[in-house]
């Protein structure tokens, strides 16, 4: 079971498109909310209102700042949950087969009542997508929802993972990867869709969609600096009465 | 790293145990049968035995410890599982016969030496494969794992029977020459780790966000202001502050104070003494020695916080 399948049917996966992302951790908070009445286990928490509160989460938000060479930084908002790799390195290192990596869809799960809680599969993760849950002892990850995408008890709209749903910027986006005609796979066409860590070898499904290039700011348009802009212009009264009080 | 006892513990003490194993199933010196014999077999399998009981501490269900002897077709850490029972219990025939008839079966023997070194390397490979942890990720690590399981056993085996010979050749002097064999092995993956960080993958914050090519990425805020299970088990960072003391502590305790004492028993009439100490002495070196292998490796996932 912890053998990676040859190829999976669909590629079930995630775009997140890091030009629209606001960093307001919606679906951080939904995808809690929804994955603690879903599959498996709650997703628990120590001391959740406390000084020192610490949980399993499967969807964290990160914040970068990128220096280009010539341009002013910019800031990046960067939500990172599981990539259901192709060739996931934390299926493979289960040594009782909780952790499986679906044929029909792609999408990597764990079975709780298996997992004997080692912490191996976190390890081979490069990405820090599974957490231990701090009340059951198991490993936690994203399992795509799973218990939505399929739910013919929900109305059609819902049929997405929470943190899709939730995203008011709509910076996130479903669909399978395998077929080259879906949402998912034009858009990361369109506007190059990067891999994290390709270096790893893990194939991840999820793609990410670079921040789209910025309008250099020229000479004249740059921003006003406080310090060495904000002398009176020559000649003007605020200038006489500057030199004037220079001299008292 | 976080450098959780129960792992350091149960690499250490089954290293040895195995270590022993190794040593006695090819047949070294050792009591001819009896009482002696079951004593010499008990703290060998002992050793191993205590160890594997300590990995499970570490487990969120221990209870369920079983099942991890399922995917040995795909997981290291399964392998490793099947092959310490297969050895113990292959082990535990080879010393009933020993104990009761004195026999020492050879091919038995050399059964049991193999599973045993197979052991030995699955363990380590469990922290090897890891592409995630350069440090680790290199044939040096089976190599380091494997020479001071066989060291550790040669010193246990050189604590009973410091007579004894192996090709011919005195085991104090064995000793003298494998711990220095080993350690060197060490101070090369000290060396290795030292130097490459993530280079040899590559990994930076840049490819870790994808986002390099655009410019300097550095990370303005963590996801979270407190600790998560990630920076508390991956983005250990105590290791290093202190690890250049702890090492050469680990070199005195685990290399130095054995060479010195196994020169001292390959000239007195009964080295018996002068090696258990070097037993206790290589012991705290090599704790040492797996606190450090834990405790200064870095993760991929430490590019993200």
């Amino acid at each position: 079971m912890t053998s990676l399948p040859a190829s999976t049917e669909k590629k079930l996966g995630l775009v997140i498109d890091l030009d629209i992302c606001v960093g307001c951790h919606a679906c951080v908070v939904n995808c809690k909310e929804w994955n603690t009445g879903g599959y498996g286990a709650p997703l628990g928490d120590i001391d959740a209102y406390g000084s020192n509160p610490s949980g399993a989460w499967l969807n964290r938000i990160h914040t970068f700042e990128i220096t280009p060479e010539d341009a002013p930084a910019q800031i990046v908002h960067f939500p990172k949950s599981c990539l259901h790799c192709d060739d996931a390195p934390c299926v493979t290192v289960c040594p009782t087969g909780a952790s499986y990596k679906r044929s029909e869809d792609g999408i990597v799960l764990v079975d709780e009542d298996m997992c004997i809680g080692c912490g191996l599969c976190a390890w081979a993760c490069p990405y820090g997508a599974r957490e231990m849950d701090p009340v059951e002892n198991v490993m936690k990850k994203c399992t795509l929802c799973v218990d939505r995408i399929y739910n013919e008890n929900l109305e059609e709209v819902d049929r997405v993972p929470a943190c899709v749903r939730t995203c008011p910027a709509e910076a996130r986006h479903f669909g399978d990867f395998a077929d080259p005609q879906s949402d998912v796979s034009k858009m990361v066409k369109e506007r190059r869709g990067i891999d994290l860590m390709p270096e790893m070898e893990t194939n991840p499904i999820n793609k990410y969609l670079p921040p789209r290039p910025k309008s250099a700011p020229t000479n004249d348009k740059r921003p006003r600096n406080v310090e060495t802009d904000s002398s009176p212009a020559p000649g003007s009264f605020l200038d006489w009465v500057d030199r004037m009080l220079e001299k008292i | 790293m976080h450098p959780a006892i129960s792992v350091i513990f149960f690499t250490v003490s089954s290293g040895a145990g195995f270590g022993l194993i190794f040593l006695i199933c090819l047949g070294v010196q050792l009591p001819e049968s009896g009482l002696p014999a079951f004593l010499v077999s008990l703290l060998a399998g002992g050793l191993a035995v205590i160890g594997l009981i300590s990995s499970t501490f570490h487990l969120g269900h221990p209870e369920r410890a079983w099942r991890a002897f399922s995917q040995w077709q795909s997981s290291w850490l399964s392998r490793e599982g099947v092959l310490a029972v297969a050895t113990l219990a292959a082990f535990a025939i080879y010393a009933l016969l020993w104990t009761f008839t004195g026999n020492r079966v050879e091919t038995l023997g050399l059964l049991v030496s193999l599973l045993a070194a197979a052991t030995v390397f699955a363990t380590a490979m469990i922290y090897a494969q890891l592409k995630t942890v350069p440090n680790w990720h290199v044939w040096l690590t089976p190599a380091v794992y494997l020479a001071f399981s066989f060291v550790s056993g040669l010193i246990l085996a050189g604590m009973i029977n410091a007579q004894g010979r192996i090709l011919g050749i005195e085991l104090p002097w064995l000793i003298f020459i494998c711990v220095l064999g080993a350690w060197a092995l060490k101070v090369a993956w000290w060396k290795r780790a030292d130097r490459i960080g993530f280079s040899e993958t590559g990994s930076d914050t840049g490819t870790a966000t994808g986002l390099g090519s655009l410019g300097q990425v550095r990370l303005l805020e963590r996801p979270h202001t407190g600790e998560n299970y990630l920076t508390r088990e991956m983005v250990h960072k105590i290791g290093r502050k202190h690890a250049m003391k702890l090492r050469l502590l680990a070199l005195i305790a685990g290399c130095g104070i054995p060479m010195v004492l196994s020169a001292i028993a390959a000239f007195s009439s009964s080295g018996e003494l002068p090696m258990a100490l070097a037993v206790l002495s290589l012991a705290i070196g090599l704790f040492t020695e797996r606190w450090l292998f834990f405790a200064e490796a870095k993760h991929a996932v430490s590019l993200y916080y």
